[in-house]
């Protein structure tokens, strides 16, 4: 379900419709009802009430600007809105670099603040020398190059890609303080376009006996992992496009597997073969890293689907709230298994819940922005987010995650901490009284 | 639509032995298997793919001394900070047990790995013998086979690992 257009502009309700000061959604499409409703409830004018300095003219309005660059980057303003990296000196080991949730808006991650996760630093492709070969149980093996690609029929798609281990310090038994970006930086959103995978296995041919695919790529670990056919001739594509320029060299430059929906270490970058095969490889991602330990002992093996998740970004841990008033509180939701059908916000640990608006349109296995109006009296509350996919599938409450998954008997302490996977469980944010935001667990 | 389209897509599936779909372009260029043979490494849990050659854990040691000690440790403990041991008891009772060599379901993950990612600062550089000797030497120092057993494309499959039976797979109707 998306936004619901309500064409008849009549006043929407102002009272609050879930504990401590959420609004009905349906208020942000009201051209500024919710500020002027504010202001006449007298609360939320101790934003608004002093009076602007008289204005004046700028040294930037008196002068010519800068020399415009063949290739922009931000104002030095934002100097801050960078990823967070955990090998700098690039040591002989994986690298991994988060995406700042808690300093964007909107659902598109810039292509620079795409979060990456290299196992053995990037690999400097030459794309003219990048060969992609598909082959094993298909009835012609073929070559493909960059070049070749570029003349196939493409596809553009709006997906998020998540590394599994995204938000795994919150199997602590103890709430880390950390961002957004520290906790859910794993994860981020592109528009991808390339060739659907299904069109050049229809050039090789299938052998009825092939089961599976492994997608293996061209970096020093020639990593690999095996991907169910039945994927494959899904929603695969071999992606050469990431929000309309090629693909960054940590995100998988000239070529990466594209499986939407599914861990990110599958969605293997620096695609050079996919042989199709009657097992799994079982390859030391899959047989190791990604599969997880259960409280019971067992161990889950072919984890694939990044189930539905969702986190509150504005406002978060790293931010504070600067007086009582109105505040858009937004988030971020996702799920492997389609479209987000339903988001609910709670501004008081859980107690009540109100529906958010969802930004349109409304993509399958993609970023969904939600929205929801809110205005704070500065009394200390909790913010949660909780979300729904079109498959029935809803995000656990932590009591019902940590009884299926589990969590550590000993706090963990480090945000680059992996202490299990495929952490879908929600995110409280405390607000004190100061406006001061802390991790919680509710 | 003309009418030469559907001709012309014809003529091209023709061109292209049939494999081709009638809507696309059909640029794959065709290669033999055995013209992929230096890129065609990974080791299937049944045995597929292992080359030939052999080796004891007497003849990995050495090599594992010379190659992998420096950041997995002597003795696959005691590792440089930051790496990893490969030798660690099958113990995975908590959701963050260390998960090492032990934890695998197969023991061709350990040859497929090391042939495709070791030694890390340059990898695909072990011989067939080298990865045989490794992976009986490392099989060995965490006893899930003998000191003596020779590693080879018949009997490394066969290896029972200690944690084999514990996996279950998260959702069968997905795959």
């Amino acid at each position: 379900m998306g936004i619901r257009k309500r064409r008849n502009a009549a006043a929407p309700p102002l009272e609050p419709v879930a504990g401590n000061g959420l609004l009905d959604r349906r208020a942000l499409l009201g051209r500024g009802i919710v500020f002027a409703g504010a202001m006449s409830t007298g609360v939320g004018t101790s934003l608004t009430s002093a009076a602007a300095e008289p204005l004046k003219n700028d040294q930037w309005s008196l002068e010519m600007g800068s020399v415009v660059p063949p290739y922009q980057v931000p104002s030095r303003f934002e100097k801050d809105v960078i990823r967070t990296r955990s090998n700098p000196n690039n040591e002989f080991r994986n690298s991994h670099a988060r995406t700042p949730h808690h300093l964007l808006q909107g659902t598109v991650t810039p292509n620079g603040l795409f979060f990456s996760i290299s196992h053995s630093g990037l690999p400097d492709i030459d794309p003219a020398q990048h060969k992609l070969v598909i082959h094993g149980l298909v009835k012609q093996p073929l070559v493909y190059t960059v070049e070749s690609l570029s003349r196939y029929p493409m596809v553009s798609r709006m997906h998020f890609v998540e590394c599994s281990g995204n938000s795994a310090p919150m199997f602590s038994n103890e709430p880390l303080q950390a961002t957004a970006q520290a906790l859910h930086g794993l994860c981020s959103n592109a528009e991808w376009t390339g060739v659907l995978l299904s069109t050049l296995l229809e050039e090789t041919g299938i052998d009825p006996k092939a089961k599976w695919l492994f997608a293996e790529g061209a970096d020093s670990l020639g990593l690999h992992r095996s991907v169910p056919m039945k994927k494959a001739l899904d929603d695969a594509m071999i992606a050469l496009y990431q929000n309309g320029e090629r693909i960054q060299p940590g995100n998988g430059y000239p070529m990466r597997l594209l499986l939407p929906g599914y861990q990110g270490n599958m969605n293997v970058k620096h695609v050079r073969r996919i042989k199709l095969i009657d097992q799994p490889a079982m390859s030391f991602f899959e047989s190791k890293t990604y599969s997880q330990i259960l409280p019971d002992g067992k161990m889950w093996l072919f984890h694939f689907a990044q189930e539905v998740k969702s986190f509150i970004t504005q406002p978060s841990f790293g931010h504070s709230l600067k007086g009582p008033g109105f505040y858009e509180i937004s988030g971020i939701a996702y799920s492997g298994n389609g479209r987000i059908s339903k988001v609910m916000v709670s501004a008081d640990g859980g107690k009540s819940w109100a529906q958010a608006a969802l930004q349109a349109p409304v993509n399958p296995k993609a970023f969904t922005r939600f929205r929801m109006p809110w205005r704070w009296d500065g009394q200390p509350v909790v913010l949660q987010s909780r979300a729904w996919d079109e498959s029935g599938a809803v995000q656990p409450l932590r009591a019902e995650f940590v009884a299926a998954r589990g969590q550590t008997s000993a706090p963990v302490t480090s945000p680059l901490a992996f202490p299990n996977q495929h952490y879908n469980s929600i995110t409280s944010w405390g607000i004190d009284s100061t406006g001061g935001i802390k991790h919680v667990y509710a | 639509m003309s009418t030469r389209e559907p001709i012309f897509a014809l003529v091209l599936a023709l061109t292209f032995g049939g494999t081709a779909a009638a809507e696309s372009p059909g640029l794959g260029k065709p290669i033999t298997e055995a013209d992929i043979a230096a890129w065609n490494i990974e080791v299937l849990p049944d045995g597929t793919g292992l080359p030939p050659g052999s080796g004891t854990a007497a003849q990995g040691a050495v090599v594992y001394s010379q190659k992998c000690a420096m950041c997995h440790g002597e003795n696959g403990v005691n590792p440089r900070p930051g790496y990893a041991a490969l030798v660690s008891p099958p113990k995975f009772d908590r959701i963050d047990a260390f998960k090492s060599v032990t934890y695998y379901k197969y023991a061709t993950t350990l040859f497929d790995v090391m042939r495709r990612s070791m030694p890390y600062q340059m990898p695909k550089t072990l011989t067939n013998e080298e990865l045989y000797a490794l992976s009986a030497y490392i099989l060995a120092l965490n006893k899930i086979i003998g000191e003596s057993e020779v590693m080879d494309a018949k009997t490394l499959p066969q290896v029972k690992m200690p944690n084999r039976d514990n996996f279950i797979i998260w959702d069968p109707n997905r795959i």
